[in-house]
C-alpha cells in the first residue's frame, strides 16, 4: 500500500531524513518509533505530499508523492502532530469543511459526519465551538478529520501525545479497531504503544532507519543472549561454581539480597540452546532452595535505547 | 469548484467571527461618513457662498455641479482610507493558516493551490464589498435631494474603481500574508508597501515631466483618479488587472517555494 524507496530530505546540509526505505501492507498498523527529531514528522509530511523530498521516491496506493499529489491527498487522512483546527468554528462546520476539501459527494456529507462522530465518540458535541473542547477532544476531531473521507491510508503524528491516560488507551483502542479496513502509520515517541497497537515498528534515528522488525521479533534479536532471573538461598560461591560448570551458561552476576543467605543472579546463556532445565537441577541437586525462577525479557525500551546508541558510536 | 466554494464559505465564516472583520468595519464606515459629511457641507457652502457672490455683483450665477464635486472627493478619500483597511483583512488570510498549522491540512487535501488562493481572494472580496455596502447609502441620500437629479454614472464608475483598487491591494496583502507567520508582522508590512506606494503618487504629483509619467504608471492610486470622475479607461482596467494577477501569481510562487524550504 505503501512503499518508500531511498528517501532523502536535506534542509540546507542537515539531513532530516537520510536513505530511508520501508513497506507498509494493506490493513497493517506501522509503528514510526524515534526520539524527538528524528525525521518522523518529515516523512510523514513528505508521504501526505505536503513537502517535497530531495531523493528518492515515495508511492502511496500506486501513485507517486510528487508526481501523483493529488491522487494520493484523496486516498490519505492526515492528523498532523497539533491537530489542524479552527477555534472559532463549530465542530459541524469544521468537519463539513473538511468534508468539502477533501471531495466527499454532497449526499454522503451528513452520513460521513455522523459516522465519524460516532467512530471518535463526539456526537453530542456538534454544535460547540471548537476553542471551548477540551485537549482530547481536540484530538478526537483532528482524528474524525483524517477520517472523514474514509481514506484508504491514514498518517497519524504523535496521535496520543497531551492525553491522559484513560483519553490515551481510548485513542490506541480506536485505532486497533480502525486497521484492517485502513493502513495506517502512526509515529510516536513512546515505547509501549508501538508494541500495544502496532504489527510493525520501524525504528528511527537522525534520520536513518535502525531497525524494522514486528515489537517482538526486536525484543528477541536485540537480545543476542537469553537471560535469566534467579532467587536462592545457599552460599553464593558454592553456587556461582556450580552455575559456572553448565554448558552454555556465560556469565553470572549475584547480589546478596540481605536476608540470610539468599541472593539473586542474573544469569546470561547462549540463545542457542536452552540450559534452563538444566539450571534449575543443578541448584535443587547442589541442596539450595529456589526461590525464584524466571526468564528475563529485554523491553522495547531498552532495545530502542541500545539500537539508538549504537548508531551515535557508528556515527562518530 | 465545490472546493473552491467550501474555501470561500470557511474563509467568510472565520471572518465574521473575528473581531477584527467587526472593528473594520465600525472604522470604515465612521470614517468614511465622516468625510462625506464634511466634503459635502464644503461644498454646499461654497456654493450657497458663490450663489450670494453672484446675486452681489450681478450676472448669473456660475454653475457649480455640487453632487459631482461631492462623489469625486469622497472616492478620492475613501480609496486612501483602504489602505487602512486592506492590511487588516489581508493579514490573517496565509499567515494564521501558518500559525495554527491549518496549512498542513490545507496542503494535504486535494485542493489545488490555485483553488486555495483564489477562494481566500474572493472571500477577502465579499469581506471587502460588504465594507463598501453600506456607502451606497450616502449616494443615495445625494441623489434624494439633487436637484436636478445627479448623474449616476460617476458612482458606479467610482465604486468599479474602488472594486478594482480593492482587488489589486488585496492580492497584494494576501502574498505579504504568506510570508510571515506572524499576522501583526504580515499588516505592518502591508501597511508599509501600501504607503509607500500612496507616496509615489504623491511625489509623482511634484515630480518632473517625465519622471511623473513613469511614476504615475506605477502608481495605483493614480489610476483611479479617472474612475472617481466618471471615466473608465480601459487602460487603467488592464493595470489594475494585472496588478491582481501579480499579487495572486506572486502568492503561488511563495506557497511553493514555502514548501521547498521548511
Amino acid at each position: 500500500m505503501i512503499e518508500v524507496d531511498r528517501l532523502t530530505k536535506r534542509y540546507g546540509n542537515l539531513k532530516a531524513v537520510d536513505d530511508v526505505s520501508f513497506q507498509v501492507e494493506k490493513g497493517e498498523i506501522l509503528g514510526f518509533l524515534g526520539p524527538n527529531g528524528a525525521g518522523k514528522t518529515t516523512t510523514m509530511r513528505i508521504l501526505t505530499c505536503f513537502l517535497p523530498a530531495t531523493e528518492g521516491t515515495a508511492r502511496v496506493a500506486g501513485f507517486d508523492v510528487f508526481e501523483n499529489a493529488m491522487e494520493v491527498k484523496r486516498r490519505i487522512g492526515y492528523l498532523p502532530e497539533h491537530p489542524p483546527l479552527y477555534d472559532e468554528m463549530t465542530v459541524d462546520g469544521y468537519l463539513k469543511f473538511v468534508a468539502r476539501i477533501k471531495s466527499v459527494a454532497p449526499e454522503d456529507l451528513k452520513r460521513r459526519l455522523q459516522e465519524v462522530k460516532e467512530t471518535v465518540r463526539i456526537e453530542g458535541y456538534g454544535s460547540k465551538l471548537i476553542k471551548h473542547l477540551s485537549k482530547g477532544f481536540k484530538q478526537r476531531l483532528g482524528l474524525a478529520q483524517a477520517l472523514i473521507h474514509d481514506p484508504e491510508v491514514l498518517i497519524l503524528d504523535e496521535p496520543t501525545v497531551g492525553l491522559d491516560p484513560n483519553q490515551i488507551k481510548e485513542v490506541r483502542e480506536l485505532i486497533k479497531s480502525l486497521s484492517g479496513n485502513h493502513t495506517i502509520i502512526l509515529s510516536t515517541h513512546i515505547l509501549p504503544e508501538v508494541s500495544m497497537t502496532c504489527q510493525r515498528v520501524v525504528i528511527i534515528s537522525d534520520g536513518k532507519i535502525v531497525a524494522v522488525d514486528t515489537p517482538e521479533n526486536l525484543t528477541r534479536q536485540q537480545q543476542g543472549a537469553a537471560h535469566i532471573y534467579m532467587e536462592a538461598r545457599g552460599s553464593d560461591v558454592e553456587l556461582q561454581r556450580r552455575l559456572h560448570e553448565i554448558e552454555g551458561v556465560l556469565s553470572v552476576v549475584s547480589k546478596p539480597l540481605g536476608e540470610g543467605e539468599v541472593s539473586s543472579y542474573r544469569i546470561e546463556t547462549e540463545l542457542k540452546q536452552d540450559v534452563r532445565g538444566r539450571i534449575a537441577q543443578s541448584v535443587i541437586e547442589g541442596g539450595f532452595e529456589l526461590r525464584e525462577f524466571r526468564s528475563l525479557q529485554l523491553s522495547l525500551e531498552e532495545v530502542f535505547t541500545q539500537l539508538t546508541t549504537q548508531e551515535e558510536v557508528r556515527s562518530q | 469548484m465545490r472546493n473552491l466554494l467550501a474555501v470561500i464559505d470557511k474563509e467568510m465564516k472565520v471572518y465574521f467571527a473575528s473581531p477584527v472583520a467587526y472593528g473594520v468595519l465600525t472604522v470604515f464606515l465612521l470614517v468614511s461618513g465622516y468625510f462625506f459629511y464634511n466634503i459635502l457641507s464644503v461644498f454646499i457652502q461654497r456654493s450657497m457662498m458663490m450663489a450670494v457672490q453672484a446675486q452681489q455683483f450681478g450676472g448669473g450665477a456660475p454653475a457649480m455641479d455640487v453632487p459631482a464635486l461631492v462623489e469625486r472627493n469622497f472616492f478620492g478619500i475613501v480609496s486612501t482610507i483602504i489602505l487602512f483597511m486592506v492590511p487588516m483583512i489581508t493579514m490573517a488570510t496565509f499567515a494564521d493558516e501558518r500559525r495554527r498549522a491549518t496549512i498542513e491540512l490545507l496542503l494535504t487535501s486535494p485542493l489545488t493551490h490555485f483553488q486555495l488562493i483564489l477562494g481566500k481572494f474572493l472571500a477577502a472580496m465579499g469581506f471587502f464589498v460588504v465594507m463598501l455596502l453600506p456607502t451606497l447609502v450616502y449616494h443615495a441620500f445625494l441623489y434624494l435631494y439633487s436637484s436636478p437629479k445627479m448623474a449616476l454614472g460617476p458612482v458606479l464608475s467610482g465604486y468599479l474603481g474602488l472594486l478594482l483598487l480593492g482587488a489589486a491591494l488585496i492580492s497584494l496583502g494576501i502574498f505579504i500574508s504568506t510570508l510571515t507567520e506572524s499576522q501583526m508582522v504580515a499588516a505592518s508590512v502591508t501597511f508599509g508597501v501600501l504607503l509607500i506606494l500612496w507616496v509615489i503618487d504623491l511625489s509623482a504629483q511634484a515630480a518632473g515631466p517625465l519622471v511623473q509619467e513613469i511614476l504615475g504608471y506605477v502608481s495605483i492610486l493614480n489610476h483611479f483618479d479617472d474612475f472617481s470622475k466618471g471615466v473608465v479607461d480601459s487602460s487603467s482596467l488592464v493595470v489594475y488587472l494585472s496588478f491582481v494577477f501579480l499579487g495572486l501569481f506572486l502568492t503561488y510562487r511563495s506557497i511553493e517555494s514555502w514548501r521547498w524550504r521548511t
